[in-house]
């Protein structure tokens, strides 16, 4: 699945191909054991920078987000010896392309119990692409609460950005060009680890849905 | 494509799965500090009652607001309505002030689907009760209610035993309820006194019963409809105290219900007449329950009828998600050509 | 007036004749007829039947004019092929008295399109309480025959037996409108099925029937006779079946609408559907056509019922009951009853013309298109087809439940006492 939750219009770079079709021969550039590498290394990053990541609340965007923050809270906790809080922030409702698709069903936001006041809340995407999704999580992360400090943890960041927004932890800068597509397999949606680099379906779908 | 909700009948089971799943998480907004969305933002909706209810008012008034929804109350009572006013002009004048979304409660049956039929108005009409006919929003809370109780959040409700007792022939209650628990799968019956039903009952999916005692064992709910006491001098039924013994709800005949059995009453309930006390008091009747429901139910349909560029509620589709789980994230036809303006 | 020669039309749809008029009656009629001077109107391939007369015509003048008048509904008539209706009583005032119904007679006088014959009312103010003075109307310049309350049942059963014995004297008939009160209040349509799912208050069948088996039995008790307007039942298709296998004098009209139309249509909450009595089921309407074919049901009457705009553009409760008919009366009658074989052309003109001139004692109309006859006549095509358009009526109202409906047959002429008030499908 191509980045498929954030925020563009179609004239965006966001027209790229379709969220289940990655295109003509998509090959990958990361496999399963690359991924949980590249893992945990940003959980080591978010322990050194958070200092500890005491007050760390990880919160994944869905689809693909929160199964990545879950696996990142696995590792925090085997680095820290402590549980680290994560859950989940849908971000449909402030999405800013609304009007330019039909109503989407709604994702589910889950909120650690501690809540989220005071505290550094790590948003965790799967591919970082125009940085509407982002926008959207920051708006809905301001009717919940008021963290110490917002950051992002993403597994692939591709680039052309619409907002100026950046990730704090990035997996793999991955240069891409609009005509190819990312897609992110996870085990527990996909049945296996995988971000896979294809090119736009040309034909007539190309030119929607994928919203990146 | 359905750009309306006038009947529970437009429904199908996926639409009515995404409004009930869609509620559930308008619900969670309700235990946030700020119980607002920003997702209808500019969109304007209103209510157009012809009819006093307060309660159906203020609670799809409280889903639009929400949602950050325009809200204008618009009441016959006091109104150019009640001066004659013809609902067309009515309309028109909606029109002009920009409406996005009607919400009609009307004592005609058939005043909604007239309104979104005529031509008068482009805006999505939304039925909040009409006449004697339907009341689609009441049903699918109803549906929220009885599936968390009785199968599970995102499920539906098959194979589960609805009895819905009282006045059906009057009631746009159970009709609508009718219509939207056999799409999600349930087997509801009857239950009256054959004066309260409607000629040509037998056709509807359901099944009819005299005898509430009959049925009381072999149901997972109840749902005791309002009876009017007017209709004692229409000769309906002889007397309330009759009426009561046969029809109404006590905690005799509540113990009578399987133990996981919820007592449901879409208000405002005649205690006394249809349900005692003890019945409405008790921990198994949802009454109140149901009314929460109402606004997130109300979200979810406004959401799903105003909050994109078309409205989700399709009455044909077939698979509402895709492999990630998500709606079907191409927009169709239609709906691109929007995106090209 | 002029000679008119009508060539090769086939009279009562058998082999083509031709028919010379020469004034106001029919001169000859034969093959190769020729006149001097004649204008002459083609006939091959077209219908020629008698002037088609109307037993139930709402025609709204005197008091709502702007829904009706005297001379649109006739103009209207004669695009259908009327030569001759009977207004209904329920004007505003209602015609129960001498003076209204010679106003309306004198109205239909001076607007030459149509004969109007007026119906006079049964009760003082269609109340329902107090006979109106039938001898007084019967005599009267408009020689009223016909006597209804249509729009209301006369309930009453004394009433109603009074009527009937009275009306004897001067060879009158009462027209039923046969709704039981009790049973109808706030009645919005068939109650059936649809009525159940519509959540609109049904007008039961048996309300018709009840009061339509009353009246045969009154009517047999004081040896009158007794006419049932729009039957629109199954059940009350047989009630006058067994009537009349009694011997009982006992005539009975078929609206073309519920020749038609079945309640289904009324799912759309249109109330463009909305009529009293209501469209029924498709049970019913083929036991209509059947009573119709059979000579159980009499003849064809239009309840042709023009409502303005703003009584239909409303809630369906909110709106009035009743469509036009006259100007698509006779394409319904083709496409039920002619194009499906249940009746042909001669059986149209004894149903359209001939009884219902018998009924109401109309002289000179429903005659034999036989040199001598006075010269009512229309001229049909009965292979047109084309949708119906309300904007191209005649009638001041538009409130047709046809509209955009392919129906066959076209008016192409009609001729009152040898003058064309129809020509090439145009009012003259």
């Amino acid at each position: 699945m191509v980045d498929d939750r954030s925020i563009r219009t179609s004239a965006s770079p966001a027209a790229t191909g379709r969220a289940d079709a990655p295109g003509i021969a998509a090959r990958p550039v990361l496999e399963g054991p690359d991924i949980a590498r590249v893992l945990t290394r940003i959980a080591h990053e978010i322990v050194e920078r958070a200092k500890g990541a005491d007050d760390v609340v990880l919160l994944g965007i869905p689809t693909r987000g929160v199964f990545l923050a879950h696996r990142l809270a696995a590792k925090l906790a085997e680095i820290t010896g402590r549980a680290a809080a994560v859950g989940s922030l849908d971000i449909t409702m402030y999405r800013d392309d609304l009007r330019l698709h039909p109503p989407r069903a709604l994702a589910r936001t889950e909120i650690p119990g501690d809540g989220i006041d005071g505290r550094l809340v790590v948003l965790v995407d799967d591919v970082l692409f125009s940085g509407r999704t982002i926008r959207a999580a920051l708006d809905a992360l301001n009717d919940i609460g008021r963290p110490r400090a917002v950051q992002l943890a993403v597994l692939v960041d591709r680039g052309h950005r619409e907002l100026p927004i950046r990730a704090d932890y990035v997996g793999k800068n991955l240069p891409t060009s609009l005509r190819e597509t990312v897609k992110v397999l996870l085990a527990e949606e996909d049945g296996r680890d995988s971000v896979l680099l294809g090119q736009k379906d040309p034909g007539p779908r190309a030119g929607h849905a994928a919203d990146g | 494509m359905k750009r309306h909700l006038i009947s529970a009948a437009d429904l199908t089971r996926d639409d009515a799965l995404l409004v009930l799943d869609t509620a559930e998480e308008m619900a969670r907004v309700a235990d946030r500090p700020i119980k607002k969305l920003p997702t209808l933002r500019g969109r304007t909706v209103v209510n157009l009652f012809f009819e006093d209810s307060t309660r159906t008012r203020i609670s799809f008034e409280a889903a639009a607001k929400r949602l950050s929804a325009d809200v204008i109350n618009f009441s016959a009572k006091g109104s150019s309505v009640s001066k004659g006013e013809s609902l067309k002009d009515t309309a028109l004048t909606l029109e002009a002030m920009g409406a996005d979304a009607v919400v009609i409660r009307h004592h005609s049956s058939g005043a909604p689907h007239r309104l979104a039929t005529s031509g008068w108005i482009n805006a999505s009409v939304v039925n909040a009760g009409d006449g004697t006919h339907e009341h689609p929003t009441q049903a699918l809370l109803d549906a929220l209610t009885m599936r968390r109780h009785l199968s599970g959040v995102g499920r539906d409700l098959e194979g589960r035993r609805i009895t819905i007792v009282g006045d059906v022939l009057h009631s746009r209650v159970a009709r609508s309820n009718v219509l939207l628990l056999t799409t999600l799968g349930a087997e509801v019956t009857l239950v009256a006194p054959p004066t309260l039903l409607p000629i040509g009952v037998e056709q509807w999916p359901c099944k009819v019963s005299y005898d509430l005692d009959a049925v009381l064992a072999k149901s997972d709910a109840v749902m005791m409809l309002r009876v009017q006491r007017e209709r004692m001098n229409a000769a309906f039924f002889p007397t309330e105290r009759e009426y009561a013994r046969r029809y109404g709800l006590d905690g005799l005949r509540m113990a009578a219900l399987p133990e996981h059995a919820i007592v449901m009453h879409p208000g405002p309930m005649n205690r006394g007449m249809e349900i005692t006390a003890e019945v409405a008091d008790s921990p198994r009747c949802t009454a109140v329950e149901q009314v929460a429901n109402g606004v997130s139910t109300r979200m979810a349909v406004l959401y799903l009828l105003l909050g994109g560029s078309e409205p989700a509620i399709t009455g044909t589709r077939t698979d509402s998600a895709d492999a990630d789980g998500r709606p079907a994230a191409e927009a169709p036809e239609a709906a691109r050509t929007e995106e090209s303006k | 007036m002029s000679k008119i020669l009508i060539r090769g039309a086939r009279l009562l749809g058998g082999e083509p004749m031709d028919v010379l008029i020469d004034g106001e009656r029919i001169a000859e009629v034969g093959t190769g007829l020729t006149a001097e001077g004649a204008d002459v109107v083609e006939g091959e391939g077209r219908i020629l039947l008698p002037g088609l007369v109307d037993l139930h015509t709402h025609l709204r003048e005197p008091g709502r004019e702007d829904s009706e008048t005297v001379l649109t509904g006739t103009r209207a008539a004669a695009v259908g092929g009327y030569t001759a209706v009977h207004a209904m009583a329920n004007t505003f005032p209602v015609a129960d008295t001498a003076g209204v119904v010679e106003q309306v007679w004198r109205l239909g006088k001076e607007s030459g399109y149509c004969d109007v014959q007026p119906v006079g009312a049964v009760t003082v103010g269609l109340e329902g309480r107090k006979l109106a003075e039938l001898g007084a109307m019967a005599d009267s310049a408009a020689r009223v025959r016909v006597f209804s309350d249509d729009g209301k049942c006369v309930d009453d059963a004394v009433i109603m037996r009074r009527a009937l014995e009275y009306v004897k004297a001067f060879g009158g008939v009462v027209a039923q409108h046969a709704q039981e009160p009790r049973l109808t209040e706030g009645a919005q349509m068939n109650e059936g099925i649809v009525s159940g799912e519509l959540g609109l208050t049904g007008w039961p069948a048996v309300a018709e029937e009840s009061i339509i088996a009353r009246d045969v039995l009154l009517a047999a008790h004081v040896g009158s006779r007794v006419h049932i307007c729009h039957l629109s039942t199954a059940g009350s298709v047989e009630i006058v079946r067994w009537a009349k296998s009694k011997g009982w004098d006992v005539t009975a009209e078929v609206t073309p609408h519920h020749l038609l139309l079945t309640d289904e249509l009324v799912r759309t909450y249109n109330p463009v559907y909305k009529v009293n009595p209501p469209l029924r089921t498709e049970a019913d309407v083929m036991a209509l056509r059947e009573a119709l074919a059979d000579g159980t049901i009499d003849c064809v009457a239009t309840d042709h019922a023009p409502h303005p705009t703003e009584d239909k553009d409303c809630e369906w409760p909110a709106a009035a009951m009743g469509m036009v008919g006259l100007e698509t009366a006779l394409s319904v009658v083709q496409h039920t009853m002619v194009d499906t074989g249940l009746l042909d052309w001669s059986g149209v003109a004894d149903r359209m013309s001939a009884r219902p001139a018998a009924i109401g004692r109309l002289a000179g109309h429903g005659r034999p298109i036989a040199a001598g006859e006075p010269a009512n006549l229309v001229l049909l095509d009965p292979a047109y087809r084309g949708a119906v358009n309300p904007a191209d009526f005649a009638s001041r109202s538009r409130n047709t439940p046809y509209e955009g409906r392919e129906l066959p047959g076209r008016v192409i002429a009609t001729f009152l006492r040898g003058r064309a008030t129809v020509m090439d499908g145009k009012l003259t």
